[in-house]
């Protein structure tokens, strides 16, 4: 990858992650943690990877998301913001009354929003019928699916993955956020679920893993995700809980947290700062 | 077209045949409808058709709640899914998928729920759905019909196809008495005056309609005039009919092979108890889990027969 490829993309997710902040910010606590983690693959995602038009978001031929977990909400409309699917100012909406932007994702809301998401498990397998339905419909489109891994406890995530590999669905992209972390603790201690990459060899996926909140390294896996083989992909993402802003990364409890006008300048600070770095 | 022929005598037609030549009819004229099964194609007559139409039939296996989640991404791509699997797994199994990925997220699917109560018989009472019409009539936006014979099948099966919403249809796979001509079109939201009457109004769904048709006839005998109405639509509700043959009759009775707990007895209750409260009585089923038997010994066991509603109707016209 090009170096100035990459610092687009690392430019992107760092605005990724102000906005998601921002909104987060304006109602004075959110689900940060799980937010920073997929701020990078949402930017390799958005940043190039994906076929769509931000002036026609319902182009039946673009490529879709569906964030099955849906609380990562602000980090979709952080970047849907940053790319321009509606004003940036709308992100102090979030969760108030008649927002366009609920605290889970809704299609039915948001420009950009491909799929509404929030009970854990359930975007999995709508992930799978729009796969299924662009197939059926001729369409040169891939469908990315983001899974949390504490969401992974849900029965439905393997029916579906199941389903995905049964019928070859090669227009599917799984991308699981390892984060390692949910709402009750380190996942290794509420309900530590195995090797995904094992389990995901072993339903029939063509599988990697890479460092999640890499941006290049991500791009890369996602590239190789457009030949189509016959089998759907899985790209497992080793991720931070919290990435991008140390302070949050090393709260451990850090799904759903409060977030104060002196850390939101800080940290907002912190990301401008490296901002300029990269844009110079 | 709509004529009532009801005789009382059964219609030859098996309801699981008519479901397997009606969904490839549906598909074969709409590229759009798919058709997603549950691992029960071979019981409603539709495997030869899908193992020859496989990219309009898909096989989910034995998940129903990921079959559902992956019809409505399917509706969201533009198809008009068709989905079919025993009523308890097309309710309890899938609920929530219904409710949030279809109904709540503005995926419009059909579902197909067969052998809804006591028509499940020797399946016994894991397979047996007295509660399905509480669940989707609780669903905002929902459609849900309790079918009454082969021919109403064909007729709301087509106009499901298009309409919005999650739409839930409970049918039995096997006979049901004659009620419509063949070709008949059925207006979901509309009730059909089967029978009219002057001393009790009796709304009745599904295999009811055939008990509450010879009900009448015996109440005649005794001397009270009973309507008979069937409602196959449980939501929307014809609330105009409601209204207007409790106001015409004084009394009001339903019959429903479902719990008393929220069909349409509560459906009923809802609409006189705002707009014309008479005395009314139900035949359902007395808040209990299914049990295994013929069809037969289980409408007795649980009262849904047309001597319940004989009983009930005298009942509720003392009241008056």
């Amino acid at each position: 990858m090009e170096a100035a490829t990459k610092k687009q993309l690392q430019a992107l997710a760092v605005r990724i992650r102000m906005a998601a902040l921002e909104a987060i910010h304006s109602l004075g606590s959110g689900h940060l943690g799980g937010a920073l983690s997929i701020a990078d693959v949402l930017a390799a995602l958005y940043g190039g990877e994906m076929k769509v038009d931000v002036n026609n978001p319902k182009w039946p031929e673009r490529d879709k998301l569906v964030c099955s977990k849906g609380h990562a909400g602000p980090a979709v409309y952080g970047t849907l913001a940053v790319k321009g699917y509606f004003p940036y100012e709308e992100l102090k909406t979030l969760n108030r009354p008649g927002t366009r932007l609920p605290s889970h994702c809704d299609r039915n809301k948001t420009p950009g929003v491909d799929m509404t998401t929030g009970s854990l498990g359930q975007g999995t397998s709508l992930a799978c019928g729009m796969a299924l339905g662009d197939r059926l419909k001729g369409r040169d489109a891939r469908t990315f699916l983001i899974v949390g891994d504490g969401e992974s406890n849900e029965g439905q995530v393997w029916e579906a993955m199941a389903f995905a590999a049964a019928k070859g669905l090669d227009n599917l992209v799984v991308l699981l956020d390892w984060n390692k972390r949910q709402l009750d603790g380190w996942t290794e201690d509420v309900y530590p679920m195995g090797d995904y990459v094992a389990k995901f060899e072993a339903f029939g996926f063509d599988t990697v893993k890479v460092d999640g909140n890499d941006v290049e390294a991500v791009a890369q896996a996602l590239e190789r995700t457009r030949r189509r083989g016959g089998k759907p992909y899985a790209i497992v993402l080793d991720t931070v809980k919290g990435a991008g802003i140390q302070e949050v990364a090393d709260t451990a409890m850090n799904h759903s947290i409060p977030v104060s006008d002196e850390q939101f300048e800080r940290w907002t600070a912190q990301l401008k700062a490296e901002l300029e770095g990269l844009e110079g | 077209m709509m004529k009532i022929v009801y005789t009382g005598e059964m219609d030859p037609r098996l309801c699981k045949n008519v479901l397997g030549e009606t969904i490839p009819a549906l598909a074969e004229r709409d590229p759009d409808v798919v058709y997603l099964d549950a691992d029960l194609m071979s019981c409603i007559g539709t495997g030869k058709w899908a193992g020859a139409n496989p990219d309009r039939a898909v096989n989910c296996g034995i998940a129903e709640a990921n079959m559902v989640g992956v019809a409505c991404g399917l509706a969201s791509a533009g198809c008009k899914p068709i989905v079919h699997t025993f009523g308890p797994f097309a309710s309890r199994r899938c609920y929530d998928q219904a409710f949030l990925s279809g109904g709540y997220a503005g995926n419009d699917i059909t579902i197909i729920g067969t052998d809804p109560g006591v028509t499940a018989a020797l399946n016994g009472g894991t397979h047996m759905p007295f509660e399905d019409v509480a669940l989707y009539r609780a669903m905002p936006g929902a459609t849900v019909i309790d079918v009454t014979d082969p021919t109403l099948l064909i007729s709301v099966l087509s106009q499901c196809v298009d309409r919005p919403g999650v739409k839930y249809i409970r049918v039995g796979r096997k006979q049901y008495a004659k009620v419509y001509e063949e070709g008949s079109e059925l207006p979901i939201g509309r009730a059909v005056t089967l029978r009219e009457g002057t001393d009790i109004a009796i709304f009745a769904a599904g295999i009811m309609v055939h008990e509450a048709m010879q009900a009448a006839k015996t109440l005649e005998a005794e001397g009270v005039s009973a309507a008979v109405v069937d409602m196959f639509t449980i939501k929307p509700l014809d609330e105009e009919a409601v209204a207007s043959w409790a106001k015409r009759c004084g009394a009001v009775l339903t019959a429903e092979n479902h719990n008393k707990y929220g069909g349409l007895w509560s459906a009923v209750s809802e609409v006189l108890a705002q707009r014309c409260p008479v005395p009314a009585g139900y035949v359902a089923v007395e808040d209990e889990f299914g049990e295994v038997g013929p069809q037969g010994y289980l409408q007795e066991r649980f009262g849904l027969t047309a001597a319940r509603i004989v009983e009930q109707a005298r009942a509720v016209v003392a009241r008056k």
